[in-house]
C-alpha cells in the first residue's frame, strides 16, 4: 500500500494551493482529482476578475488555476486524475483511502492527513420550489456555464435567470454574448445576491433587467421550455396574488446558491455547521476528527478565488505542521452575535503554535458604520471599522492570538460606530 | 451629477460625477483606480471581452480567449463576431495571440489556457 504524509481530495484552487504548501514542507504529498485535469471549476470560468488580490492582476479563472497547475506539474509530486474515491476510514493514527481509477483500478493509500477541498456543489431545481411539469430546458448557472464554455454548446435562444448570484450574472452576459436573448433575471430577495460590479458589467451594459423581489412560480411546456409564470413576493417570500404573469422562454437558469460538498467529511463523521454548511475548525483549517483538513468551497462558500487559495495555504501548512508533530488541541469557541451570518474559523486552538489566525466572516444584513470588535472576556483582540458590511461579501481579518487568553471563549460582536468617532 | 459604480474590483464603490468646466470631480471611490474608471466611463467607456474560440480537437472542442486590454464598449459585439470566425487547428500556449488587431482596436485576443495541457493523455 502506498503511504503519503498529506493526500488532498481535489485539485481545484484550494487543493492546489494546500497540496503546494504541503510540499514544500517536505511532505510526501498526493492530490486525488475526480476530473481529468487540474483547475477545479476555474476551468469554466472564462471571465476575468480572479487573482486582484493575489497577483494585482485581473485574469481569467483558466489563467489563475494555470498558475498553480505549473507549480504543481513543476514540482513532480504526484497527483492521480480521473480517480473516485470510494471510502475514507480512520486507521491508526491516519487514514486508508480506497480509491478507482482506469490504471489501478480499486487501490487503497494511506496518508496521515488529509485534506478535504473538494468545492461546493450548485442548489438545484429540485431544491427551489417551482410547480409545473419537468420539461428540458431548467439548468443550473454552472451546467449552463460548462455547456457554453467547455462544450461550446448554447443551451437555449430565449433565457430567463432565476436568482441573482454572481454566476448567475456571469451567464447572463455570457449566454447574451454568444447571440442568445436573454429576458431577465428575477431575484425573490430584495437586494441581488451578486456583486455590483457584476450588475453593472452583466446586466446594465446589455441592458437586461433585474427584477427583485420576483420569483418564478411556474414552469410550462411538455418536453422543452415554453413558457414561465412570474410573480411578485412579500417580505416572507410569499407570491402576491394576482401580480402573475407568463414570460415565453425555452430555458430557465438557476443561481439560487452553492453548498459546501462534503461526502467525504459525513462519511468520517467531521462536524458540520449548520451556518456554513462545511466542516467546523480552528484557525488551522483542522476539523473535528483529528488530521482532516478542509479549505476552499468544502469549508465555506467564498466569493473570492484569492481566499480561496489563502484558505488551501493554511491548510496544507498546518497539516504538514500535524504531520510532524500532532499536539494535543485545546479549543476555545469562537461565538458570534446574530449580526454575524457566520464566521470561520468556529474555534481556536489555544495550544497551537499558530497565533495568527486569519478570519472570514460575512455579516448577516447589509449595514453601515460599524465596529467589529473580538474579544476574550474583557481583553479586546481586534476592533475595525467598516464603512459598510454586505452579506455577499465576505470579509478577512487576522487576529493575533496572545498567549494566556482571558477565557476560554472569544466573542465577536458588531456595534454602529459613534457620531464622534465618525467625525475623526 | 451622474452616479456610477465603479467595476474595477470586487468593493464596487458607489461614485458620484460632478462636471466642473471641463473637467469630471468624482467622488466616493476608495482607491484612485476609482476615479479614472469614472472619468473612462464617462467619455469612453470599455470593456475586455472573454469568450472561447473553437478548435477542430474532439477532447477540447473550445478553448477560452480574452482580448489582452479593453475595447470599446460598443465595440463588443463586433469583436465578438471575429472570435467567433476562428477556428483553432493547432495547439498554443496560454497568452499567445489568436487574433491581431482585433476589429482594429489595437487590441490582442490571446489563449487564456494551455491547449498543450488540455490535449494530453492522462498520464499516469
Ligand atoms: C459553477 C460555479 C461557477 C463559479 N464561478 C465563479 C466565478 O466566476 N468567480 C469566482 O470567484 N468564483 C466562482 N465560483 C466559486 C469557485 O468555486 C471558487 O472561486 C473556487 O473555484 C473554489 O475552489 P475550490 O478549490 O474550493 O473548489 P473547486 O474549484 O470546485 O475544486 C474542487 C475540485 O475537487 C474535485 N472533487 C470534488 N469531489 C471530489 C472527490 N470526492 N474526489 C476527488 N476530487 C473531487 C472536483 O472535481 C474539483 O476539481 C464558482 C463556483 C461554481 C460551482
Ligand atoms: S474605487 Fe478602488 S476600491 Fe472602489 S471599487 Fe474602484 S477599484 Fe475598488
Amino acid at each position: 500500500m502506498n503511504e503519503y504524509d498529506v493526500v488532498v481530495l481535489g485539485g481545484g484552487p484550494a487543493g492546489l494551493a494546500a497540496a503546494l504548501a504541503s510540499f514544500e514542507q517536505g511532505m510526501n504529498t498526493l492530490i486525488i482529482e475526480r476530473e481529468n485535469r487540474l483547475g477545479g471549476i476555474l476551468k469554466q470560468c472564462i471571465h476575468d476578475g480572479f487573482g486582484l488580490i493575489k497577483f494585482k492582476e485581473k485574469l481569467t479563472g483558466p489563467e489563475y488555476a494555470q498558475r498553480y497547475v505549473d507549480k504543481v506539474l513543476a514540482c513532480q509530486m504526484p497527483v492521480l486524475l480521473s480517480t473516485f474515491v470510494l471510502t475514507v476510514e480512520k486507521a491508526g493514527t491516519g487514514f486508508v483511502i480506497t480509491l478507482v481509477n482506469a490504471a489501478q483500478g480499486v487501490a487503497q493509500i494511506e496518508t496521515r492527513a488529509l485534506i478535504l477541498a473538494t468545492g461546493c456543489r450548485e442548489r438545484t431545481a429540485k431544491q427551489v420550489f417551482i410547480n409545473g411539469t419537468r420539461p428540458a430546458g431548467v439548468f443550473t448557472a454552472g451546467t449552463a456555464q460548462h455547456l457554453v464554455n467547455i462544450e461550446g454548446y448554447l443551451p437555449g435562444k430565449k433565457c430567463v435567470i432565476l436568482g441573482s448570484g454572481d454566476i448567475g450574472l456571469i451567464m447572463a452576459r455570457r449566454l447574451t454574448l454568444e447571440g442568445a436573448q436573454v429576458l431577465a433575471v428575477y431575484e425573490a430577495k430584495s437586494t441581488p445576491s451578486g456583486l455590483s460590479r457584476n450588475i453593472v458589467q452583466c446586466l446594465n451594459d446589455f441592458h437586461i433587467p433585474l427584477h427583485l423581489s420576483t420569483t418564478i412560480t411556474r414552469v410550462f411546456g411538455d418536453n422543452r421550455v415554453e413558457a414561465v409564470e412570474i410573480a411578485r413576493v412579500d417580505e416572507n417570500m410569499r407570491p402576491i396574488k394576482g401580480t402573475e404573469q407568463v414570460i415565453s422562454c425555452d430555458t430557465v437558469i438557476l443561481s439560487v446558491g452553492l453548498i459546501p460538498e462534503n461526502e467525504i467529511a459525513d462519511m468520517l463523521g467531521v462536524e458540520i455547521d449548520a451556518a456554513t454548511k462545511g466542516p467546523v475548525v480552528d484557525q488551522n483549517f483542522m476539523t473535528s476528527v483529528e488530521g482532516v483538513f478542509s479549505c476552499g468551497n468544502a469549508l465555506h462558500v467564498n466569493d473570492l478565488v484569492d481566499y480561496v487559495s489563502e484558505s488551501g495555504e493554511i491548510a496544507g501548512a498546518n497539516a504538514a505542521q500535524y504531520v510532524r508533530e500532532a499536539t494535543p488541541r485545546q479549543l476555545a469557541e469562537i461565538k458570534m452575535s446574530p449580526d454575524f451570518l457566520y464566521v470561520v474559523p468556529q474555534q481556536i486552538n489555544i495550544n497551537s503554535s499558530n497565533r495568527k489566525a486569519v478570519l472570514y466572516f460575512r455579516s448577516r444584513e447589509v449595514r453601515e458604520n460599524m465596529r467589529v470588535t473580538i474579544k476574550s472576556g474583557d481583553q479586546v483582540l481586534l476592533s475595525k471599522r467598516y464603512v459598510i458590511l454586505r452579506p455577499p461579501e465576505m470579509e478577512r481579518v487576522r487576529l493575533v492570538i496572545k498567549d494566556g487568553l482571558a477565557s476560554n471563549q472569544i466573542e465577536i460582536t458588531m456595534e454602529p460606530v459613534k457620531n464622534k468617532e465618525m467625525a475623526l | 451629477m451622474k452616479h456610477l459604480i465603479c467595476i474595477e474590483c470586487p468593493i464596487g464603490c458607489s461614485l458620484t460625477a460632478v462636471k466642473s468646466g471641463e473637467q469630471w470631480e468624482i467622488k466616493g471611490n476608495r482607491c484612485r483606480k476609482g476615479e479614472q474608471f469614472a472619468i473612462n466611463e464617462l467619455t469612453d467607456p470599455r470593456r475586455s471581452v472573454c469568450s472561447t474560440v473553437k478548435t477542430t480537437y474532439r477532447k477540447v472542442p473550445r478553448l477560452p480567449v480574452r482580448t489582452n486590454g479593453e475595447v470599446p464598449l460598443n465595440a463588443i459585439f463586433a469583436v465578438m463576431e471575429q472570435i467567433n470566425a476562428v477556428t483553432l487547428d493547432h495547439p498554443v500556449h496560454i497568452g499567445e495571440v489568436i487574433i491581431e488587431n482585433v476589429c482594429n482596436t489595437g487590441i490582442n485576443v490571446i489563449a487564456t489556457s494551455d491547449l498543450y495541457y488540455l490535449l494530453e493523455e492522462d498520464g499516469q
